[in-house]
């Protein structure tokens, strides 16, 4: 075990996978030599050689697109895309083309390929680096989308991503990089060191993908949130004293639902919580399949505490941002029905 | 100087439209034999001439001439000729088919028959095309069965992809031809990806990207450019210049650019502009940018000059917006009966031999297509099952998946 920050346990999964298997391929804006703008690659060309990480053009289609051709001819290419915010000119690439390959070519060709992304706000990061896009990969047949929300998680998934047979979308809560955070952005920094999470083996090993944890067990309300949310809601049912049950999905697609679902016929209370804009959100995926597998157990209507339907703001961060003190007045008024 | 005096927006338009007479006089052809053949490691910037000639092959008599010529022996070209009447024939029979209602959909190559079938004989076992829906000769001149276009074009239990896919947008891996798309322009990007992963892995195979003249004005033509030029992919990149996208005509992709080749220099990358209707030149060129590639010497830019002599897909009526006779005015005439006047010049054909052969291919087509109907037409039912579409969107069915198939009853 090594004490590793989110960066550091996503470089040393990128580093296991790379030594097993030289069909491993990393490449991305500022991602060679200088080993990316948050560090995710740093150290990997130098061990690895420039054919097998190296920088790229700026041109998030033509990062997509080379390696869809890559993954077509039996390498296992993970790019990074250096905000999520950029990832819309690849977007085409990756839903006509990765998602669709293995689907309409019937196994003729297949694309195994993994697309990193940091996404969320909470770093100032006004409405270019700031947005969370998971519910336009979702709602694409073909891939799969995963957001982890430790370091420990982040490696066995990526580890996970890389090796699996299928386009993967790994989106990594930027605001998790070096800390938990929990949304009170006046607090100290609180570092992974001092969090069991960050507590990370140095050997290659890998976690499911499909597989949400239960991160906070409770009795009177089920809390559905991934990636930063995940701390939002933690300190929401401190602060607010509702014992809520916390599930961190860890993969949004595959979903577990019987986890989800296990949950909320015990508590018969659901609130949802994620960062990304409301309206066709991924809560309301969740909302609309929590109702349906667990209508006759809840007792109040399911709630969703999300970003608001605006681009997401520079100044007015705290403002949009779904932190504790909204999180916690859903809880308790949950509670209150 | 021009007097300012406001301004005005230039929108493109042909020179000519129905009931007009057909107009190519704006179409520079240099003679045949014309066009020098530099070496294939010549520096891109020493050759950038090779971008606004059209490299030919075949004269106006029927000779092969010039420093391109001898690429074929005489029993290559006739394999070639029947190839391209094969795609012909299979064209023709396809389209009525359509037309009879036992498909959907369907997507000739009338006219642009040379490019994809010379262009095939320079590559190799393992090289990878990722071609558009105009190139069914890359498939066809390697004996690919016909019986399997067919199945796919009718969407029977046969059809190899599954009934997923529209017709004509075929995968065939082990021909060295990868899925088609149906989205324009995406695969030139995913084909320097393909070459860049073989230049990784030291391997010795090529790639092919192909496009037509309007889909250039995609981003994915500039990403895939950067990305050849930068990484120096092993791979040649293919404009087929057929003059039309559907109704709109070259000039609104190309713009002020005075050739599609031209863009090549931008990038550092060779260009050359080949008569698409001259199988020897086809060729000849297909072998210089392919050697190019597989000497590690990086990509090439190729334009084929060529003329869409039907209509875009039997979804479109090009009387609608081009003069009817503009095909038959076309000055780089036809591409079979110009190898066949070689063949016969040549002393190794004759039209009696011609005759056939076309006889021949027809029966190869008809009797084909009557297999395959055997099995089924997208009419005549026995498609694939209706259990089969939830198979494949992954390796392993996720369980909302697997939920969905039982609600739907399979």
């Amino acid at each position: 075990m090594a004490s590793m920050t989110m960066i550091d346990a996503i470089r040393s999964a990128h580093d296991a996978v790379m030594e097993r298997d030289e069909r491993v391929v990393v490449f991305g804006e500022d991602v060679g030599f200088f080993g990316g703008v948050f560090r995710c690659t740093a150290g990997l060309q130098e061990k690895y050689g420039p054919t097998r990480c190296f920088d790229a053009p700026i041109s998030e289609l033509g990062i997509v697109g080379t390696a869809i051709g890559m993954a077509a001819y039996g390498l296992r290419p993970c790019v990074e895309i250096q905000f999520a915010d950029y990832v819309y000119p690849a977007y085409d690439q990756i839903v006509s083309e990765a998602a669709r390959l293995r689907h309409r070519s019937a196994g003729d060709f297949t694309c195994p390929l993994v697309i990193r992304m940091p996404v969320g706000g909470g770093i100032f990061g006004g409405q270019t680096h700031s947005q969370s896009p998971e519910a336009i990969f979702t709602h694409v047949s073909g891939l799969k989308t995963v957001m982890p929300s430790n370091p420990y998680d982040a490696k066995g998934l990526l580890t996970a991503a890389i090796e699996d047979p299928d386009p993967v979308i790994f989106l990594e809560p930027k605001r998790l990089y070096n800390g938990p955070f929990d949304g009170h952005h006046d607090a100290p920094v609180v570092p992974w060191r001092s969090h069991e999470s960050g507590d990370v083996p140095e050997d290659y090993y890998s976690l499911p993908l499909g597989k949400a944890e239960v991160r906070r067990s409770g009795e009177q309300v089920t809390v559905l949130a991934y990636g930063t949310m995940v701390y939002v809601a933690q300190t929401a049912a401190e602060e607010s004293g509702v014992d809520a049950e916390i599930i961190d999905l860890r993969s949004l697609l595959p979903l577990d639902i019987d986890t989800i679902t296990e949950s909320v016929r015990k508590t018969g209370r659901c609130v949802i919580v994620h960062e990304a804009t409301l309206t066709c959100g991924f809560g309301a995926e969740l909302a609309a399949l929590v109702q349906q597998e667990c209508f006759y157990h809840l007792e109040v209507p399911i709630q969703r505490v999300t970003g608001w339907d605006t681009p997401y703001p520079h100044a007015q961060e705290w403002n949009y941002f779904p932190g504790p003190a909204r999180l916690g007045r859903a809880l308790q008024k949950a509670m209150e029905a | 100087m021009p007097k300012a005096t406001g301004l005005s927006l230039h929108v493109p338009a042909p020179g000519v439209r129905p009931g007009d007479t057909p107009d190519f006089s704006d179409v520079d052809i240099p003679k045949a034999g014309e066009t020098r053949r530099p070496d294939v490691d010549s520096d891109p910037k020493d050759i950038r001439d090779l971008a606004f000639t059209v490299i030919r092959v075949l004269s106006r008599d029927g000779d092969a001439v010039g420093p391109w010529a001898n690429s074929l022996s005489n029993e290559e070209l006739i394999v070639g000729l029947r190839h391209m009447m094969t795609v012909r024939s299979f064209d023709s029979r396809m389209l009525m088919a359509q037309r009879q209602g036992k498909t959907s959909f369907f997507v000739q190559s009338f006219g642009e028959e040379a490019v994809a079938c010379a262009f095939q004989q320079a590559l190799q076992k393992g090289d990878m095309n990722f071609p558009t829906y105009r190139q069914v000769g890359l498939l066809i001149s390697q004996q690919y069965p016909l019986i399997k276009l067919m199945n796919q074009i009718y969407s029977n239990e046969e059809d190899p992809i599954r009934g997923r896919q529209l017709p004509v947008m075929y995968s065939a891996k082990d021909y060295g031809f990868f899925s088609i798309s149906g989205n324009l322009t995406t695969q030139f990007s995913q084909a320097v990806g393909w070459a860049m992963a073989s230049a990784i892995s030291n391997d010795n195979k090529i790639a092919v990207g192909w496009v037509g003249d309007g889909s250039t004005s995609e981003n994915d033509f500039h990403a895939a450019m950067v990305f050849a030029s930068t990484y120096r992919a092993p791979v040649v990149l293919n404009i087929v210049n057929n003059q039309w996208a559907i109704s709109t005509f070259q000039g609104m992709a190309k713009g002020g650019s005075a050739t599609f080749a031209a863009r090549g220099h931008g990038f550092g990358i060779p260009a050359l502009r080949v008569d698409g209707n001259d199988y020897l030149a086809v060729h000849a060129v297909a072998k210089w940018a392919t050697e190019r590639a597989r000497l590690n010497l990086g990509p090439t830019l190729v334009e084929y000059v060529t003329y869409r002599a039907g209509g875009h897909s039997t979804s479109d009526d090009p009387a609608a917006y081009r003069p009817k006779q503009e095909g038959d005015a076309w000055p780089l005439g036809d591409p079979i009966l110009r190898l066949k006047s070689h063949l016969i010049k040549q002393g190794v054909w004759s039209e009696q031999k011609h005759a056939q052969v076309e006889a021949e291919v027809e029966d190869e087509v008809i009797s084909a297509q009557k297999a395959s109907e055997e099995i089924g037409t997208l009419i005549s039912g026995n498609a694939p099952s209706a259990r089969d579409m939830f198979e494949g969107v992954y390796e392993q069915m996720p369980p909302h998946l697997v939920k969905q198939r039982q609600e739907a009853g399979y």
